[in-house]
């Protein structure tokens, strides 16, 4: 069992991780009450006999449970995922790839910040055990933590977007691009990045608080360990005692816990982008929800499922490198 | 935000150092009083310890504010006021006055109100999914940490695949599926959220299992039903304790998230209804703070209480924090 041996169990967890999340997925809108066929109709103008009948033939009810599971199987790694009843017919998949982009640029940049933030508010107040600086970044995070995100970003929304009492309203209250402007090049980059300016925001600030307060936690039990001591009573400057020492091990159990909430950040952005009308995968969720777009719930699941599975793929590769006793092992 | 992603790190507790067992003369007169004895003083000793902790006691002072609010509703806020058929009701969209604490809504219905009595459906819920979590994650991890083998392997697989799934997505998928009521969202987050105390749980009982004391008691003859009732649980319950009221802050936070999305129960107005309510009828566009303000804030504190009481008998209660 060397490195080799290390990632190839790791990867086939991964993947034996996917095919329980596309068994979920599968029994999960089935094994429900109900017609699933009826269910994903429900509550849509296209509720008819007739196209129940049309769905229940597509998604091959009418077959035996193990045949369905395997036309089931097919179509996902075909990213078949049929077609979305909300946006009259068209396939999930194309809907769905739409929406990837906008996404990845608000959630990415967002959790970045967060996350460099974060580390930074914990090191600093987690050096600082039990002084006034420590209590004020942990009353800071541990409020930005208690705080539901959308809440925080309605009040910004109001406060900047809309402009209230002394407010003014700088930034657009919503959307990716300014409708009907048509820019392109430099001019197009910089509306996206007004639009973004709010989501962007909230998002960084909603999220810090929880990388803040692991790393802090982290980095108060490594001050406690004995090398920690040495390191001082042989003289080294406290700086380095902080940056050399203590920090990079203190990094090891968060860098863990950081991927591990890296993968939900995609659905966590769920409400974030409904409030500010950001067109990306959590607004489309909202819709979905909103029309009862079964066929696109199921897709989304599957997505943000698959999005975590591979955050930790990537922190178990990654913490290979950073713990040479991983390595050794 | 879930379970098992803040906090301290759930892997191998070390047991803590042998208690002091002695105990005053008189009360040696059954194994049962010894034990609760024990169990009384050692409870003594963490209200002492937790009494010092100053984020503990805030913590505790604004949630007993909050279940006074819940439980004496009725007495502090005319209900009537939040029926828009009554005739109490103010004109849409008043700011604050002296007849009106925090304003009214579109249809007239005093927020003051809503936020009151939205107190109640808040904790419920909180408490209710809470209950569910626990006694899944407590029962998957003693299981797990005392039997071990292959069921050990099989229930810590499944634990890390429910890890994994995204909760907010998977319970979005639920409620639609289900439908709208109270028990339904209640349901939905204590089936998506007890993964992390069963891992923590699991290496708890784990360590235990191994004291002296258990084999001496399994020597003896006790069965695995006696084992675990009273030696595995006594041992396991203060963390699982702590792992509580930590998990409620996040059920409360998954009820405002769910009925924010439309998802909650219409006829159980909660602190995530009236923030739905404001949001899609434009407050934040239009200005209206006073909709806004009142339900947000009871959430923050709420859960930021839940939050530092968690926090604080964490401190006490996991032998890993207590040698710090």
């Amino acid at each position: 069992m060397g490195t080799r041996g290390y990632l190839a169990g790791k990867i086939l967890q991964a993947f034996l991780t996917l095919v329980f999340v596309l068994c979920f997925n599968f029994f999960l809108f089935r094994v429900m009450p109900g017609d699933p066929a009826a269910l994903l109709l429900r509550g849509t103008s296209a509720f008819n006999p007739e196209n129940v009948e049309q769905v229940r033939e597509d998604l091959g009810l009418n077959e035996s449970l193990p045949k369905q599971f395997l036309i089931y199987m097919a179509d996902t790694a075909q990213l078949n995922f049929g077609e979305s009843f909300f946006l009259r017919g068209k396939p999930v998949n194309e809907v769905v790839a739409d929406k990837i982009w906008p996404t990845v640029l608000l959630v990415g940049t967002s959790t970045i910040a967060s996350i460099v933030l974060g580390l930074f508010i914990g090191i600093w107040g987690g050096w600082r055990r039990g002084t006034v600086a420590d209590y004020g970044s942990l009353t800071f995070t541990l409020f930005v933590y208690a705080m539901p995100e959308f809440w925080f970003g309605i009040l910004v929304l109001m406060a900047f977007g809309g402009g209230v009492g002394p407010f003014p309203s700088i930034f657009p209250t919503g959307g990716y691009e300014t409708p009907g402007a048509d820019l392109t090049g430099f001019a197009h980059a910089a509306d996206v990045l007004n639009h973004m300016v709010m989501p962007f925001f909230v998002l960084t600030v909603a999220y810090l608080g929880e990388y803040a307060i692991i790393m802090r936690n982290s980095l108060t039990d490594v001050m406690a360990d004995d090398f920690v001591t040495t390191a001082r009573a042989k003289g080294v400057r406290e700086k380095q005692v902080l940056w050399r020492h203590v920090v990079p091990n203190a990094l090891l159990p968060t860098w863990t816990l950081t991927m591990l909430s890296l993968g939900f950040v995609f659905g966590g952005a769920i409400t974030i982008e409904y409030v500010f009308s950001w067109p990306g995968l959590g607004w489309l969720t909202v819709q979905a929800i909103e029309a009862k777009d079964f066929a696109l719930l199921q897709a989304l699941f599957l997505i943000f499922s698959a999005a975590v599975i591979i955050a930790n793929l990537i922190a178990d590769i990654t913490y290979m490198y950073l713990d040479p006793r991983v390595r050794a092992a | 935000m879930r379970p098992g992603t803040i906090g301290p790190p759930a892997e191998a507790p070390t047991p803590p150092p042998d208690e002091d067992v002695r105990v005053p003369h008189e009360v040696l007169l059954s194994p049962r009083r010894i034990v609760w004895a024990r169990r009384k003083r050692a409870f003594q000793r963490t209200a002492r310890t937790y009494r010092k902790s100053t984020m503990g006691m805030i913590g505790l002072a604004i949630l007993v504010f909050f279940i006074l609010v819940a439980v004496f509703a009725p007495l502090i806020a005319d209900r009537t006021t939040m029926d828009p058929t009554s005739p109490t009701t103010g004109d849409a969209y008043e700011p604050p006055s002296a007849e009106f604490w925090f304003g009214t809504d579109n249809l007239g219905r005093s927020i003051y109100t809503m936020t009151v009595f939205g107190s109640r459906i808040s904790l419920t819920v909180g408490l209710a999914a809470t209950l569910i979590s626990m006694s899944i994650g407590a029962l998957i991890g003693i299981f797990a940490g005392y039997y071990g083998g292959w069921l050990e392997t099989g229930l810590m697989r499944v634990t890390d695949w429910f890890l994994v799934l995204p909760w907010l997505a998977l319970a979005i998928v639920l409620a639609s599926l289900l439908g709208r009521s109270l028990s339904i969202i209640i349901l939905v987050i204590g089936i998506t959220s007890w993964p992390g105390t069963a891992r923590i749980v699991r290496a708890q009982a784990l360590s235990v299992k191994t004291r002296p004391y258990v084999e001496r008691s399994r020597a003896l003859g006790a069965s695995n039903w006696h084992l675990i009732s009273h030696h595995i649980l006594p041992n396991v319950g203060p963390l699982i304790f702590a792992n509580t009221i930590l998990t409620v802050a996040i059920a409360i936070l998954s009820e405002t998230t769910l009925s924010f999305l439309g998802l909650g129960d219409p006829l159980a107005v909660s602190w995530g209804t009236i923030l739905e309510f404001a949001f899609s009828s434009g407050a934040a566009t239009t200005g209206k703070w006073w909709w806004l303000l009142p339900p947000g804030l009871a959430i923050v504190f709420v859960v930021l209480a839940f939050t530092m009481v968690g926090f604080a008998l964490d401190e006490i209660l996991n032998p890993k924090l207590r040698e710090r």
